[in-house]
């Protein structure tokens, strides 16, 4: 029988996902014994021609990572969706929006200005800024669009399975992987996760009290937390609540908190004001002011609370540009 | 961008011990108050979770109202406290949304001050008239499709 085809492929990400693939090192060789991988632009160049090529449903499955916000890979994430039988959404970006989903806190036109005319090391006195159309010695040079929004993978195609994670830790890609090879999917649209926060797997979850109270939020820039007490009793805001099991406590293991890649439990509606509504309820503050002091420690609570997940929030972008409120 | 026809659309959670019942009082000893609110009520403002807050303004309320009992007199003994100290949070993250921390307030009014709730309803109204609409849905989706 002709070994699967697998596909991947990468939109608005940092190559990090690709690092869990790469990670494998000799490992991949199994990998390949398996599979056959037909698209890895990460590794093996192929063109859009090559994949417009395939019959439909000739892949199995296509591993795509990033956020989408470029006309381009809008395009080849639908040829993708045609060409691929299962589309898998790999790891927090896919998934949720991630990392490059925060650029939902501007707007398009900000980040240009910010990039091409405002950073200090930039030299451009003619002001020039990237075109979807521009002329160069008689050329016509086309680009992508750039979108005004970031979008998770969902919102542009059908997905059928999200492994989280920035990036997805290998066994559970690997969990994945078989899952396909041995056809024993779960029901679409799983979360390839545990369902249990990740307070239940933590080794600090001990040191949590019952009665947990937070005086004021410390900052990572500013102190070093216990190396052995739960986060949130230690002053620093730890996702693990609001935060599926299933990473490995990675973050935790290194002495950081949770920054809350695997994305919501199933049953939470908008991670972030679940997050908000519990550590702020768990506050010692019992004034107006102590309240309002208790709120403005928790500095950028919109990056906090949506590090990785800004654009499948309930809001899911600013309304208007930076600086126009009030 | 004040606007005279502009009736705002205000969410009222207000908790069953204390503010619902004054405002059945100022209904009741037939005070005026605009009717721009339509009153939910909840137990208790501590169950007043910041989700109900962004899905009225999501859903197309261009203010919410949270309304309590006073502190020190919460049936539940500090339901109100929890409220207190995410409201200053809610206002914080709002405003890095864009959207105003004018539009959501947090009032204490007990079952007897019936004639407070007229006087925050009215308040409150003219306030988001001032603000103009919040239309969360079309702004959003000026911002997020075309070219
Ligand atoms: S809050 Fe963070 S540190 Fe504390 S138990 Fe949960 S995951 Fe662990
Ligand atoms: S601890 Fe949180 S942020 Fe870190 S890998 Fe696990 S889920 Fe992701």
């Amino acid at each position: 029988m002709a070994k699967p085809k697998v596909a991947f492929y990468w939109c608005a990400s940092c190559g990090g996902c690709e690092e869990t693939i790469v990670d494998l090192a000799e490992d991949i060789l199994k990998v390949v014994e398996a599979v056959d991988i037909v698209l890895w632009p990460v590794a093996l160049d192929f063109k859009l021609k090559d994949v417009k090529a395939w019959k439909p449903g000739e892949v199995a499955v296509a591993f795509i990572n990033g956020a989408v916000r470029l006309s381009e890979q809008e395009e080849w994430v639908k040829l993708l969706r045609e060409k691929c039988s299962l589309v898998v959404a790999f790891g927090s970006c896919a998934h949720l929006g991630g990392i490059p989903g925060l650029a939902n806190a501007t707007t398009r036109d900000e980040i240009i200005a910010n990039k091409y005319l405002r950073a200090p090391t930039v030299n451009n006195p003619e002001g020039t800024v990237p075109q979807e159309k521009s002329k160069v010695n008689g050329f016509e040079l086309e680009l992508p669009n750039f979108w005004k929004d970031v979008k998770a993978l969902d919102e542009v195609i059908d997905v059928d399975y999200y492994l989280p994670g920035c990036p997805p830790p290998f066994e559970t890609v690997a969990t994945a992987v078989n899952a396909i090879l041995e056809n024993k999917l779960p029901p679409k649209g799983s979360v390839i996760a545990p369902e249990k926060a990740l307070c239940e797997t933590c080794p600090r979850n001990e040191s949590k009290p019952d009665d947990l109270t937070i005086t004021s939020f410390k900052r990572l820039a500013t102190s070093t937390p216990d190396p052995e007490k739960c986060f949130l009793a230690d002053g620093f805001l730890c996702m693990g609540p609001a935060t599926r099991g299933g990473c490995g406590e990675r973050c935790i293991n290194g002495n950081m908190p949770c920054r809350g890649c695997f994305g919501p439990t199933p049953d939470v509606l908008d991670a972030g004001l679940k997050m908000l509504s519990a550590v702020a309820s768990r506050g010692a503050a019992d004034t107006e002011q102590a309240s309002q002091d208790f709120a403005d420690s928790l500095v950028d609570p919109l990056g906090t609370l949506y590090r990785f997940s800004l654009p499948v929030s309930m809001l899911r972008r600013r309304l208007v540009p930076t600086g126009d409120n009030q | 961008m004040a606007n005279e026809q502009f009736e705002p659309r205000i969410v009222g959670f207000l908790c069953r011990w204390c503010s619902y019942t004054g405002a059945d009082l100022a209904g009741t000893s037939r005070m005026q108050y605009p009717a721009n609110l339509a009153a939910i009520r909840v137990m208790c403002s501590g169950r007043v979770d910041p989700t109900f807050v962004v899905k009225a303004l999501k859903d197309g309320a261009d203010g919410v109202l949270i309304a309590g009992c006073h502190p020190g007199d919460c049936h539940y003994s500090e339901g109100n406290y929890k409220a207190m100290r995410r409201y200053p949070m809610l206002l914080n993250l709002l405003d890095q949304f864009g959207i105003e921390c004018g539009r959501v307030r947090l009032e204490w009014i007990s079952a007897s001050e019936g004639e407070r709730f007229a006087e925050v309803v009215t308040e409150f109204t003219e306030q988001l008239k001032a603000l103009g609409p919040l239309n969360w849905q079309e702004s959003i989706s000026a911002l997020c499709t075309g070219t």
